[in-house]
């Protein structure tokens, strides 16, 4: 893997032009990734991404994509060991 | 007024929430649907006993309210709609905040899961939530239209979809309950710091005890077969050379999982490093100097330990990664590529060389 990739590694994209600027996507980022700037969001600091997936989820226009799930390696592991989707270890939790 | 608070099971059940009559219910609350159950606001010792049992992962699967629309105060049509997980935890953290408040909290199963967790595997989203809004006859209830959302709900819930399935919008609220009244304060507006994730001192020791229980009974199963381990020699086996090293096998093992359990979520800011297995290694690494000097080891059986220490320690660090407040899928996933199979290849040299040790 190219080491490049080091600090970049979180894998959310924002299509500028479909942006509309609602600034839901910075309401709900819990680590103040976006900023709404002259009607259009951007991304202010990709690196604090943690790929949660609520500002791709809560865009209305569709205009966020990342790549989002559990940043736990016991629940990457339980999926990786199973077959299926990172879950938790939890017996009638979340892998049901 | 219809009163259709389960007085027999025949009755329609208007409000889910009715079981049985809990602790923390303070009466009841008339709707025009019937009464829902109102709930105090103030957290009695029961409550914090209860709260304090599942961090150390006492009945933590099983520790949930019913799911519904209950009371907080005496609140009317107009009062706001505060949204929340079923895990009792969660539910008191959020009835706490609400004292002095008057308002309706309605509860989605998620079946015993923090919200954030559950807004993750998408029990805490919008299907629940519409599907909720729709059985309570929430419109009929409340007046205005709007549900206050915890903001880590957003993972799981869609404001847009949820305003096109319930007519009702959705308002993401503070990260954590305790600024709810601020929040209401400032006209249902949410300042940056509101907003925003951390991961302090004290909230990294609170996920302590759970991790610490849950790889118990590993330690205790790696310390009793060193323990049987330790009597192998170049004669065979002898069970009162066994014996002779209970005391500093163990300590070697308790070090160790105190410094994975305790030393990585105490010290996490000034471990060195950004990734979670080089922060573990450090932590085996003091481990290991503590185990050693404290030991009288000669270098073989001395080095074996440190690399065990090390590998473990390590291993317990990436998977203090599910603990945080902060890490992503990607970020661990490469970490993981080529950390397991690091640790992996350590425990195997660490453990054949303290085999190896005993016949030296």
């Amino acid at each position: 893997m190219n080491m490049t990739c080091l600090k970049n590694m979180a894998s959310l994209q924002i299509d500028r032009d479909k942006c509309a600027g609602c600034g839901m996507c910075e309401a709900v980022c819990p680590h103040a990734v976006f900023r709404v700037n002259s009607g259009k969001a951007e991304i202010a600091d990709l690196d604090a991404c943690m790929e949660c997936g609520a500002c791709a989820k809560n865009c209305p226009v569709n205009a966020l994509s990342v790549d989002s799930g559990v940043g736990c390696a016991t629940g990457i592991l339980n999926g990786m060991l199973r077959g299926g989707k990172a879950c938790c270890g939890e017996t009638g939790g979340c892998c049901n | 007024m219809k009163n259709c608070c389960c007085k027999s099971a025949a009755e329609p059940a208007c409000c889910g929430a009715w079981q049985e009559l809990k602790a923390w219910h303070d009466g009841v609350c008339d709707t025009p649907l019937g009464s829902v159950p109102r709930v105090r606001t103030q957290l009695t010792w029961r409550d914090r006993l209860g709260g304090c049992l599942v961090r150390w992962n006492f009945r933590r699967m099983d520790y949930a309210v019913s799911p519904g629309l209950y009371a907080v105060g005496r609140p009317t049509s107009e009062s706001n709609v505060f949204v929340s997980a079923n895990y009792k935890l969660s539910f008191d953290v959020l009835r706490a905040a609400l004292n002095g408040i008057n308002g309706w909290i309605l509860v989605l199963d998620t079946k015993g899961i923090n919200v954030w967790c559950a807004a993750g595997k998408g029990t805490f989203g919008t299907a629940e939530l519409v599907r909720r809004v729709l059985e309570t006859g929430l419109d009929k209830v409340v007046s205005h239209r709007a549900l206050i959302v915890p903001q880590l709900g957003a993972t799981g819930v869609a404001a847009h979809e949820v305003f096109c399935l319930s007519g009702f919008k959705v308002i993401y609220g503070p990260v954590r309950a305790a600024d709810i009244p601020e929040f209401l304060a400032a006209g249902l507006r949410a300042t940056p710091a509101m907003r925003r994730v951390d991961f302090p001192l004290w909230d990294r020791l609170k996920v302590v005890p759970v991790e610490a229980m849950l790889w118990l009974k590993p330690a205790l199963a790696i310390m009793f077969l060193l323990f049987i381990l330790a009597g192998l020699n170049r004669h065979g086996y002898d069970p009162a050379l066994a014996l002779g090293q209970w005391f500093r096998l163990g300590l070697a093992v308790f070090v160790t999982y105190l410094a994975g359990i305790l030393f990585v979520p105490l010290l996490l800011p000034w471990l060195p490093g950004r990734s979670f297995a080089i922060k573990g290694a450090m932590a085996g690494l003091g481990a290991s100097v503590l185990i050693w000097c404290s030991g009288g080891y000669f270098w073989i059986e001395g080095m074996a330990i440190t690399l065990l220490s090390v590998a473990i320690c390590s291993f317990l660090g990436l998977n203090f990664t599910g603990c945080t407040t902060y890490t992503s899928p990607s970020g661990v996933r490469r970490e993981m590529k080529w950390a397991l199979p690091l640790q992996i290849a350590g425990t195997i040299a660490g453990g054949l060389l303290w085999l190896g040790a005993r016949f030296v």
